[in-house]
């Protein structure tokens, strides 16, 4: 697997360098745009990680650019407040966002789910997490093994969501996909569905574990291993 | 020490000013003689040279040697300015190139012929004005003068010699300069004349002989060294003012002109400057404003005699008044005036008589302790006394059409009562004309009502009274009735006349008081430089029928004058120019003034006493001249407008310090309460690290694990810290743009509660919100992150183990999100002050910048809602936030199908 880390803050670098190398990552390092892009031609990397902020263009044109001929996972690093920057880049097709400061745990969580999305999930065809289990073929939702009645748009709000299952997902990209480029800013929407969803499927509605808010950006799917 | 050896503060206040005014401003050296040819410009150019020979900078800006050999000679060699050339209707004449001897700046310039009148189209019409222009810049001017050229002199010479003078200057300009006399006996004069050695031109050669007589040139030669003469007593009498010493002291006198448009009034205030001279007396030139509206004629010689008044040295005042006698005394005495003079009145009028004396013999009888000079005045150009039916003020045609109109309408409806009533109808019929008259009255003027009363009179004696259509009046009766008419219609012409001038005079100064008011009601109510200056355009514009612009200089550069974008006159780059002399002469200029007077605009500088502040220039859009009144007003509405901007820029000066001041203030607290926050994580992180760097290797692993977890607490608390500074930096600089959507409430303490779960790991969080609350409209991050403020906050202030409450409800419209704890509470002297920014509870725990809760107020409120503390009555804090519920968009409900099986 090859990492390459778009940064030009060289203790971050370092840092991650440690980090990925520890969790089995071949590591390439570009601390500008210009080399980041190069080194992306040139490397094929399994995954990138591009901090927004760089020295001699926008991060935000980086990933534009990237993005025109390779479509691997793009994890951004951010700081807060900059919400806009974050749905701007995963408009531009990030896969995920990472803020700083930020853990090992949470940034390879986030590179995990964004390479599973790149592999070919022909054998994805039953979905489970925790205990919620959607078989996407015979339109069966069951949570503990109890069957569960979604209508109609619940139950494409929740495909559409196990089908980018641990990837964050902004709220105009639900709306456009779920209800319609129609309803792009109705998010209201969203938030009653997202709360039957959570009525439904959540062990505790009022502490959701499955449907995680990402405030400002949209709702994440959490991929649960275990079938606690 | 008596009063009489005091010297009077005022006149010592004076004289400092005066001394302190002359060291930043030029000298003048007048080189006076009684006529051409005396040598005055040699004499300067002699003396020039001196100057020039003990190092000062000396340059000629304009000297005319009429190609005199010894003269030449002298001139050569002193450095010069060019000349500028004019070309005036296709002569080229020179003139003094002002802006070249202004730029070149020399310490002493030389300026002959005083008394020159400039080429049309120079800056000022005359060449003094050109000199006090280079005195105001700082140059010392050398010039040279005939006595007959003086103001106050001219007519004199006019009147012995017989020559009228026009070129004239006044003695105002003689004041404060030094006289140096360049005298030759007459026979000399008369020889060098003879010799050919004063150039004359061509034209004057032939007056020459005739006024260069030997009892001419004596007389002039007495005027000169008189003058000379008074100068050197005026010098002697201030210098001995100045410094104390016990002399002749100032009379107190005080000086009282009356002026009027007549051409006779030129000539009383010179009358009235020589006497004050003498007297060394201040005086003043009134005008007393009757009310009469002034023809055009009358109007600009009245302009002309009050600005000849100002020139000759008068303060000027003008004011209001149905009497002139009480008027001129009114004034009289609230100046302190000791003398009136007023012109000999031509001979007496019965109407005066009838009013209870000439104005002059009541002036004499009111005027108490004042003097009064009775001054035969000469007048400087043939005028025809006014015949009373001139003085009758103008009445328009349409007022001749209604008086004539009436009275062929009574008389229409008399001949039908005659025919009605029969028989001797005629003293019926005399009182229905006088009814008509007194009807019309109150319309028209004199002359109409004058037509009218005669008409009536000849109408009803010819066709009502017997003999029938005759002039003729057989009875003595009659003859009275026919006398009566006049009269009365006389009277009441003159009464109606009198209460018309009053109205229109009331009117007037009401519609000035008014627009003044107004002005100054909108100008209280600008909130801004640019708010004030749109309503001073739109007054300016409305009052005068004027286009206006107004010009500031810039704040930073050079200061140059930048005309205010919203003006409604556009200014040429010449008028432009007009407007940065008025600007940095703090002089009006341009049309109707002196300087400059070919433009189209007139500029006026708006001068309070800190300094000139811009230049408002306006161009009437009729063209006409503004009469005196309406300048007085603009003059009032300036000096209005001066002191507001002035007022509004110290203010808005003042914000910025203030402002300058806060932020000040704000970064020292910030200094002082953050650079702790900061150190103390920054010093846990590097101890701890470098710890751990020096333990061994495999060494005892669960300090290892102690010194990491300190190391992670501390970045968190500084992440913590940093993540407020930036969120107070936003709020501050209004960078904080809530992004309002509908959001779901137990999603947002969901949130915030997670987000703050390692704060309350060791209380006891309990959460209660209400079931089927609406979405609320809210910017879901700035809520989350104040929610988790106050989460944090609880955490931190209360013991570990107690209970956290979080609740939401609705009620009465609003979201209430609380946040309850179950610590010691908040001091009640506390509470108001809460919210401040960089506040902290005096004795709570260290750690905490006392921001959290100001931010969470500024998040809240940006959002419209509100926060608030308060102390529980069992113990705790409770702190509230409410929003304002909205009515949440309708999301259509589906029915519920069982999915499986199913397919698309």
């Amino acid at each position: 697997m090859i990492a390459l880390v778009i940064d030009d803050e060289i203790q971050l670098r370092r840092l991650l360098r440690l980090n990925l190398e520890g969790a089995g990552y071949k590591v390439f390092e570009a601390p500008s745009g210009q080399e980041g892009l190069a080194e992306a031609a040139q490397r094929r990397p399994d995954v990138v990680i591009l901090d927004l902020g760089l020295p001699d263009m926008e991060g935000l044109t980086v990933l534009k650019r990237l993005r025109e001929w390779s479509r691997v996972p793009v994890i951004v690093l951010t700081v807060r407040d900059r919400e806009a920057d974050k749905i701007a880049a995963l408009d531009l097709g990030a896969d995920d966002y990472v803020t700083k400061p930020f853990s090992t745990g949470e940034l390879l969580a986030r590179l995990r789910a964004a390479q599973r999305h790149t592999q070919p999930t022909a054998e994805a065809s039953v979905f489970r997490s925790g205990n919620l289990e959607v078989d996407l073929i015979k339109r069966v939702v069951t949570v503990k093994n109890a069957e569960v009645k979604l209508t109609a748009t619940e139950y494409a709000l929740l495909r559409f969501f196990v089908q980018h299952a641990g990837k964050v997902l902004t709220q105009k990209h639900i709306m456009r996909e779920v209800w319609g480029p129609n309803y792009e800013g109705q998010t209201h929407y969203l938030r009653v569905y997202m709360s039957h969803l959570r009525e439904k499927l959540e062990a505790d509605p009022a502490k959701p574990e499955l449907f995680i808010t990402e405030p400002g950006i949209g709702y994440r799917l959490v991929v649960k291993s275990d079938g606690g | 020490m008596s009063d009489d050896h005091r010297p009077n503060p005022d006149a010592l206040l004076a004289a400092i000013h005066k001394e302190e005014a002359a060291k930043r401003r030029g000298r003048l050296k007048v080189f006076l003689g009684m006529s051409p040819g005396v040598g005055k410009t040699y004499a300067m150019l002699e003396a020039a040279r001196r100057e020039l020979a003990s190092g000062c900078d000396v340059v000629i800006g304009y000297v005319e040697t009429h190609g005199r050999k010894d003269t030449d000679a002298l001139a050569e060699g002193l450095p010069q300015v060019p000349r500028r050339s004019v070309d005036y209707r296709g002569v080229a004449l020179t003139e003094m190139d002002l802006d070249g001897v202004l730029a070149r700046h020399p310490q002493l310039a030389l300026v002959d012929e005083l008394a020159h009148t400039n080429a049309a189209g120079s800056r000022h019409p005359k060449r003094y004005q050109d000199v006090r222009e280079l005195l105001d810049a700082g140059i010392d001017v050398f010039t040279t003068l005939n006595v007959q050229h003086v103001g106050s002199r001219a007519e004199i010479v006019r009147e012995f010699s017989g020559a009228t003078i026009q070129e004239t200057v006044p003695d105002s300009v003689l004041d404060d300069a030094e006289i140096e006399l360049v005298d030759l006996p007459p026979g000399e004069l008369i020889k060098r004349l003879g010799e050919g050695k004063v150039y004359l031109g061509d034209r004057a050669q032939a007056a020459a002989n005739n006024f260069f007589r030997v009892g001419n040139l004596n007389a002039l030669r007495e005027l000169a060294l008189r003058l000379a003469a008074e100068h050197v007593g005026q010098d002697l009498r201030q210098f001995l003012s100045a410094r104390q010493i016990a002399g002749p002291w100032k009379t107190g006198q005080r000086l009282l002109v009356a002026i009027s448009p007549s051409p006779l009034s030129e000539s009383m205030a010179r009358w009235t400057r020589r006497l004050a001279d003498n007297l060394q007396a201040p005086w003043l030139a009134v005008y007393v404003d009757l009310g009469h509206t002034l023809s055009d004629a009358e109007q600009t010689r009245l302009q002309s005699n009050l600005a000849i008044a100002r020139e000759l040295g008068a303060e000027v005042i003008t004011t209001a008044g149905q009497d002139i006698v009480e008027a001129l005394l009114r004034v009289a005495r609230q100046q302190n005036v000791t003398q009136i003079i007023v012109g000999k009145p031509a001979g007496q009028r019965l109407l005066d008589r009838l009013r209870g004396g000439s104005a002059l013999g009541r002036l004499i009888r009111e005027s108490g302790g004042i003097d009064v000079h009775c001054v035969r005045a000469e007048a400087t150009e043939p005028t025809r006394p006014r015949r009373f039916w001139q003085r009758v003020p103008h009445s328009s045609q349409k007022q001749y059409a209604t008086a004539a109109i009436t009275i062929g309408l009574t008389t229409a409806l008399n001949f039908a009562l005659g025919n009605w009533a029969g028989h001797d109808t005629a003293y019926m019929v005399s009182l229905v004309y006088l009814l008509a008259l007194l009807g019309l009255a109150p319309f028209v003027g004199r002359g109409p009502m004058l037509l009218a009363a005669a008409a009536s009179a000849l109408l009803w004696d010819f066709f009502f009274l017997p003999p029938l259509y005759t002039f003729y009046i057989n009875s003595v009766q009659d003859g009275l009735m026919f006398g009566m008419f006049f009269v009365v219609a006389l009277v009441l012409g003159q009464l109606t006349s009198r209460l018309r001038a009053q109205q229109v005079a009331e009117r007037e100064r009401e519609e000035r008081a008014t627009a003044l008011y107004l002005l100054t009601r909108e100008l209280a109510e600008g909130k801004d430089i640019a708010e004030l200056l749109g309503v001073v355009i739109r007054q300016l514009g409305d009052v005068f029928k004027s286009d206006v612009a107004v010009l500031l200089p810039e704040t930073e550069g050079e200061g140059e004058l930048i005309p205010y974008p919203f003006g409604t006159l556009d200014l040429s780059e010449k008028e432009a120019s007009v407007a940065g002399w008025a600007f940095r002469n703090a002089k009006p200029a341009g049309r109707t003034t002196d300087t400059l007077p070919s433009s189209e605009a007139l500029h006026l500088p708006l001068v309070t006493p800190t300094g000139c502040l811009g230049v408002i220039a306006l161009r009437p859009r009729d063209g006409r001249q503004m009469s005196l009144q309406q300048r007085n007003l603009l003059d009032s509405f300036l000096r209005q407008i001066a002191l507001v901007l002035d007022r509004q820029q110290l203010s808005e000066a003042d914000q910025q310090a203030k402002l300058v001041a806060e932020s000040e203030r704000l970064g020292e607290t910030l200094l002082n309460s953050v650079s702790h926050e900061l150190r103390t994580p920054i010093a846990i992180i590097s101890n701890a690290s470098a710890s751990l760097n020096d333990l061994p290797t495999e060494a005892e692993p669960a300090l290892r694990r102690t010194l990491t977890k300190e190391i992670h607490e501390a970045s968190l608390r500084l992440n913590r810290l940093v993540r407020n500074l930036l969120d107070i930096t936003r709020l501050e600089s209004g960078h904080v743009k809530p992004k309002m959507e509908w959001c779901d409430v137990s999603d947002l303490v969901h949130v915030a509660l997670k987000a703050s779960e390692k704060e309350l790991a060791r209380h006891n969080v309990r959460t209660n919100i209400a079931d089927k609350l609406p979405l609320v409209k809210m910017d879901f991050v700035l809520m989350e992150q104040a929610l988790n403020n106050l989460l944090v906050n609880a955490a931190a202030y209360t013991p570990p183990g107690t209970d956290v409450e979080v609740s939401a409800r609705a009620e009465n419209g609003e979201l209430v999100l609380a946040v309850v704890d179950h610590g010691p509470g908040i001091p009640s002297d506390s509470l108001p002050r809460l919210f401040e920014k960089f506040y902290r509870v005096p004795g709570s725990p260290a750690g905490g910048t006392g921001l959290g809760l100001s931010i969470v107020k500024q998040f809240v409120e940006t959002q419209g809602g509100k926060v608030s503390a308060r102390n529980r009555s069992g113990s705790g804090a409770e702190i509230t936030i409410r929003l304002p519920l909205g009515e949440p968009p309708k999301v259509e409900t589906e029915s519920e199908p069982a999915l499986a099986g199913r397919t698309e």
